[in-house]
């Protein structure tokens, strides 16, 4: 049973009392505790269940690493799952409950997971859930749903803010540590500008806990002289419960920043995240404590050595009255003396190297505790609380020497270097047999921009054991001097992967590696056994270090024991990849403040307040918000877009077109520029004119269309699609700058310097001959000419196009006058049934005159020929964008998908994106198709379905009846037809 | 994060700041070219683990294109350059000799 000691616990503050809640039970910690220790301190050992077996479990560690303490924290829309216990402040009113258990914590049925285990071994799913294939479905997939996973996903929206920071520095310290205290000290006196980061609330590390004499003073006192110094020095910026997540290319970092997580007042942003460029980054991170493998060390009351310390002396919580130390090295005698001095009892020492003398050593027998050198543990006694250990050789199959009675086990397997920063961008690792660990390579670190390394470890995450190598390692990195600090002897660590070394089948199926995904020793046998001999295939197929903990505790162990199957070294087997985050990030802190209505910018055209007060509904294009339609009182949308067509086809509608790209282009090789990106020829457009224009790329696909009007001699000005103008922008630029880079062109983008309204209907030329100004005749402006001049008083630029069939006026004017003009033209069109209307009327209009368009009848595989436009592909040219890549014999199959018109037989519309269904069925027993619908209306003109689509030999089957599909239904009938349904002759624009 | 200089503008900045252009140094092949011209043209790329010239655009700064001469394994850059170059400038190739050679 672990509880509260009287005294002790540096990090707590005994005046302080906090209440917080487990599972509904009402409870009491102190300030300072994290949730694990205030659990401990409440006698509440089990804290959740395995993912797998759903074994009852406790914390291990006393840190980041914990692979069991995860727990769902806060409710509504501060829930969060999978939350470290180990790492979470305690504040008044947390509520907090165990996940992946039920009916409960303490019963729970998911149990029998854990009876029937010997039948769920590795690659269980891939094995079992085969066949037949209907079970997947119906059977096994909503089953594995309703087992798997451990917290629930939350049901609202996340309540908190995010924000991000800036910074930049000479030298990034990650870890406050003192290998970081000393390495940010040294950079300081060097004149850097440094910050420093440390993820827990309070700086010093393991020394603070640990005790150490350092320059002299004790390691608390020095630790508080040197964050004294760092906070004092303006070139210093000190950042506590701040993690480094991750390191990426030429010295970027992201560190995130606990703001409320630790406190009941959650009012400002949550979290900040630190977006650091730095010239060098100072890995301190310190080390991790390997668990050993012997059967049952998943036992609620199995911790590592160095957190059964933590608990004790930083909280003041025993995690039980008889600990048993079992360990491979001197460190874990530490446990020991602390325990000791706590009055607590060490019933044996379990230490499996056969000789040690070490002074740590001779000072624990000298208090008369048992040492039983050359032992191990053949298994631990308990279900949900350790009742005891079977003791045995370490070099024996598991014989039980003797029984021991206790209620915790400490362990030690030695030490890992946190080396994650320094791999994340490619630093290398070497095995280091004397001490048993990966640590970094300092031949090998991750390379910056002038190929230098940028990344150094300093301390325990350079592979350094002791405070003197600490201190020392650390100093070297900066280039400063060690802090002094006695040297103690340690005798050599023995490295143990499996507890006992010729454990059988039996105990390695009790020996977990990976806690949180229950993947034990036999697991990793099976997956060498079955050829999963890479560690990159054998975690994947056993789900070793692919949990919340990424392996933190597992991974060099569970790669040493692949290894050992193997009868390879454990440098041959190597470690998996380490990727950033360090640990788990909220997703909400990586957006930052672009949620919402400020997840991108949001572009309105000169018109736009007009149409929302007039009762647009919108729809996104791209970056801008246009009407979709302009529904009046009781109408639906689809009521709205009827009689938008049908009042612009008989009198008059107005559209706001602002949106289109508008690309000026000028120089003395204009010209023959454009005739490299068009299709068509623009160079002998006559100043005056538009002509419509295809731009492909350079495999011949069409990627954009829109009207070019050339302005002067060495001036043309390119419409482009809403979406295309950027884009189009850009690749005028590519081509100019690095391949035509000697023609004399330049390209200006003036979208957004104009307003455009379209005036398009039998009455367009009335309502602009009554705002007057300029001559609007047929005569003056035929069809595809433009002209400047004036209307109501307004400098226009007037296009007579038209996109509807109609007769059709664009109407350009700098942007600051284009919501007057619009006013202007709507009041000066009342007399003529002037309508606005939206994208929806426009496309329909467009379909009826079987235009095509840019995203709907293309999509990147489509050739102009494809379309039926070879009348604006020219012929007399020697080159264009794409003309190599339309000659390719791809294009000029004769059953080639083309464009066509579609009429259903019944009236209805067809389905967007249906198929044409042909005949027979292919290679895979896939029913054959035949084309595609690309665009599908129901015509208010026409009172029927219309449709476009791409057909097989299409335009030579005219008259012919196929079929298309229909989602849920009988296939459709529809009639191959002529793509211009509406005024075939272009009459009603020839007015 | 890569931080690359733009030689148009003078400005070190961050890849946010660029938009990537693939490889340099691409001859266009045009209609007059055979069927294996062409496919190169369009689509093989060395994909090189080592030393790459590359095309990149200061998109969101001067709108200028240039060249960069990195290598894609150790992330150092050995000089970036005008756009306007029909191959890599003597000094760039220097500074790769250079920078291989340590």
């Amino acid at each position: 049973m672990s509880r509260r000691l009287k005294t002790g616990g540096r990090l707590i503050d005994r005046d302080r009392p906090v209440e917080f809640t487990f599972d509904g039970k009402a409870l009491r910690g102190y300030a300072g505790d994290t949730l694990a220790s205030a659990l401990l301190a409440n006698g509440q050992r089990v804290m959740g269940r395995s993912f797998k077996y759903h074994r009852p479990r406790s914390v291990v560690a006393a840190g980041p690493e914990e692979p069991n303490a995860l727990m769902e924290i806060g409710t509504g829309a501060r829930f969060e799952p999978n939350q470290r216990a180990t790492v979470q402040p305690l504040w008044e009113g947390l509520s907090a409950r165990s996940q992946n258990a039920w009916p409960s914590l303490a019963f729970d049925v998911g149990r029998v997971n854990d009876l029937a285990s010997r039948f769920l071994p590795a690659g269980f799913y891939y094995k079992t859930f085969m066949a037949p294939r209907p079970a997947w479905k119906h059977v096994f997939e909503p089953f594995i749903r309703k087992a798997a996973g451990l917290g629930s996903a939350p049901t609202e929206a996340d309540a908190d803010r995010y924000e991000f920071k800036y910074a930049f520095c000479d030298t990034l310290v990650v870890g406050g540590g003192i290998a970081g205290l000393t390495a940010a000290l040294a950079a300081m006196r060097a004149g850097e500008r440094v910050i420093l980061v440390e993820s827990r609330a309070t700086l010093g590390g393991r020394a603070a806990t640990d005790g150490a004499e350092i320059d002299g003073k004790a390691a608390e006192d020095w630790i508080k002289n040197a964050v004294e110094a760092l906070e004092k020095s303006e070139s210093v910026t000190l950042v506590a419960r701040c993690e480094g997540s991750g390191v990426y290319d030429h010295g970027y970092v992201i560190c995130t920043e606990d703001l409320t997580g630790f406190k009941a007042d959650k009012s400002g942003p949550r979290e900040r995240v630190w977006r650091i460029r730095a010239g060098r980054v100072i890995a301190a991170t310190g080390a991790i404590e390997r668990p050993l493998s012997f059967a049952g060390n998943d036992i609620p009351g199995v911790m590592l050595a160095s957190a059964v310390r933590d608990y004790l002396l930083d909280y003041g919580v025993s995690p039980g009255e008889r600990t048993v130390i079992v360990t491979n090295n001197d460190d874990a005698y530490r446990t020991a003396k602390a325990l000791l001095e706590a009055g607590l009892r060490v019933p044996a020492i379990l230490d499996v190297r056969p000789e040690v003398n070490s002074p740590i050593v001779r000072d624990i027998k000298d208090l008369g505790v048992k040492v039983h050198m050359g032992r191990g543990i053949a298994r631990v006694h308990g279900n949900d609380a350790v009742t005891g250990v079977s003791v045995c050789l370490q070099a024996g199959d598991g014989a039980v020497m003797q029984e021991i009675r206790c209620d915790a086990v400490a362990m030690s397997g030695g030490w890992s270097p946190v080396v994650h920063l320094w791999s994340h961008c490619g630093g290398k690792l070497l095995w280091d047999a004397e001490r048993a660990m990966f640590r970094p390579d300092p031949a090998r670190p991750p390379t910056g921009a002038d190929g230098e390394g940028f990344v150094k470890t300093a301390g325990a995450a350079s592979g350094a054991l002791t405070t003197a190598e600490v201190l020392a390692d650390a100093a070297e990195t900066v280039g400063g001097d060690a802090p002094s600090t006695a040297v103690v002897e340690e005798a050599p660590i023995r490295p143990v992967w499996v507890m006992p070394e010729g454990a059988g089948p039996k105990l390695r199926a009790k020996m977990w590696l990976d806690y949180q995904n229950d993947v034990k020793v036999s697991d990793v046998r099976l997956a060498a056994q079955e050829g999963f001999e890479s560690v990159e295939h054998a975690k994947r197929y056993t789900t070793l270090g692919m949990a919340t903990d990424q392996g933190k505790l597992s991974n060099i162990n569970g790669l040493a024991v692949l290894a050992d199957r193997l009868d390879r070294t454990i440098p041959e087997v190597g470690t998996t990849t380490f990727r950033p985050p360090y640990t788990p990030t909220t997703i909400g802190a990586l957006a930052g403040e672009a949620r919402g209505e400020t997840f991108q910018p949001l572009r309105r055209t000169p018109m736009h307040d007009w149409a929302e007060t007039h009762g647009a509904y919108w729809e996104p294009v791209g970056h801008w918000r246009r009407a979709y339609c302009f529904p009046r009182a009781g109408e639906s949308h689809a009521d709205a877009v009827s009689r938008e067509v049908k009042n612009t086809r008989e009198h008059l509608g107005m559209l706001d077109a602002s949106t289109l790209g508008k690309l000026l282009v000028r120089g003395p090789d204009a010209g023959r520029f454009l005739d490299m990106l068009y299709t068509n020829m623009m160079s002998t457009l006559k100043p005056g004119r538009c002509r419509y224009g295809l731009m492909c790329d350079e495999n011949g696909f069409l990627i954009d269309d829109g009207v070019v009007a050339r302005i002067d001699e060495q001036t043309w000005l390119c419409h482009t699609t809403t979406g295309g103008a950027d884009r189009i922008h850009g690749w005028m630029e590519d081509w100019l700058q690095c391949e035509w880079w000697d023609w004399k062109v330049h390209v200006v983008n003036l979208t957004e310097q104009f307003a455009q309204i379209a005036v398009v209907g039998p009455n367009a030329r009335r309502v602009l001959e009554k705002l007057g100004g300029m001559d609007v005749s047929a005569e003056a402006l035929p069809f595809m000419a433009w002209a400047d001049g004036t209307l109501g008083g307004v400098d226009v630029r007037l296009y007579r196009i038209s996109f509807s069939g109609e007769l059709s006026y664009e109407i350009a004017v700098p942007a600051s006058r284009g919501a007057a003009l619009w006013s202007a033209l709507m009041e000066a069109g009342a007399d003529f049934d002037v309508m606005p209307y939206g994208t929806e009327a426009l496309h329909i209009m467009r379909a009826e005159k079987g235009f095509i368009m840019i995203g709907d009848e293309t999509d990147g595989t489509v050739v102009p020929q494809d379309l039926g436009l070879d009348w604006a592909i020219s012929k007399k040219k020697d080159d264009y964008l794409g003309k190599r890549g339309q000659m390719r014999s791809e294009f000029h199959k004769p059953d080639r998908w083309k464009l066509v018109g579609l009429e259903t037989l019944d009236g209805t519309a067809l389905e967007d994106g249906a198929y044409a269904i042909g005949e027979g069925t292919n290679a895979n027993g896939q029913t054959v198709v035949q084309g595609r619908v690309t665009s599908t209306y129901h015509s208010p003109t026409l009172d029927r379905g219309i449709a476009m689509g791409l057909v097989a030999r299409g335009p030579e089957r005219m008259g012919e009846v196929i079929r298309f599909t229909r989602i849920g239904q009988e296939p459709q009938e529809a009639r191959i037809v002529s793509p211009v349904f509406f005024d075939p002759e272009g009459e009603k624009a020839n007015v | 994060m890569l931080l690359l200089t733009c030689p148009n503008c003078g400005l070190t900045v961050e890849e946010t700041e660029l938009a990537p252009g693939g490889e340099a140094h691409l001859t266009r092949f045009g209609p007059a070219s055979g069927d294996a011209e062409f496919e190169a043209y369009l689509f093989l790329r060395d994909n090189a683990k080592g030393v790459h010239f590359e095309r990149w655009c200061h998109a969101y700064g001067c709108g200028k294109w240039f060249l960069a001469a990195r290598d894609t394994a150790t992330l150092q850059v050995f000089g970036t350059y005008s756009a306007q170059t029909k191959e890599p400038p003597a000094e760039i190739l220097e500074s790769i000799a250079k920078g291989r050679a340590t």
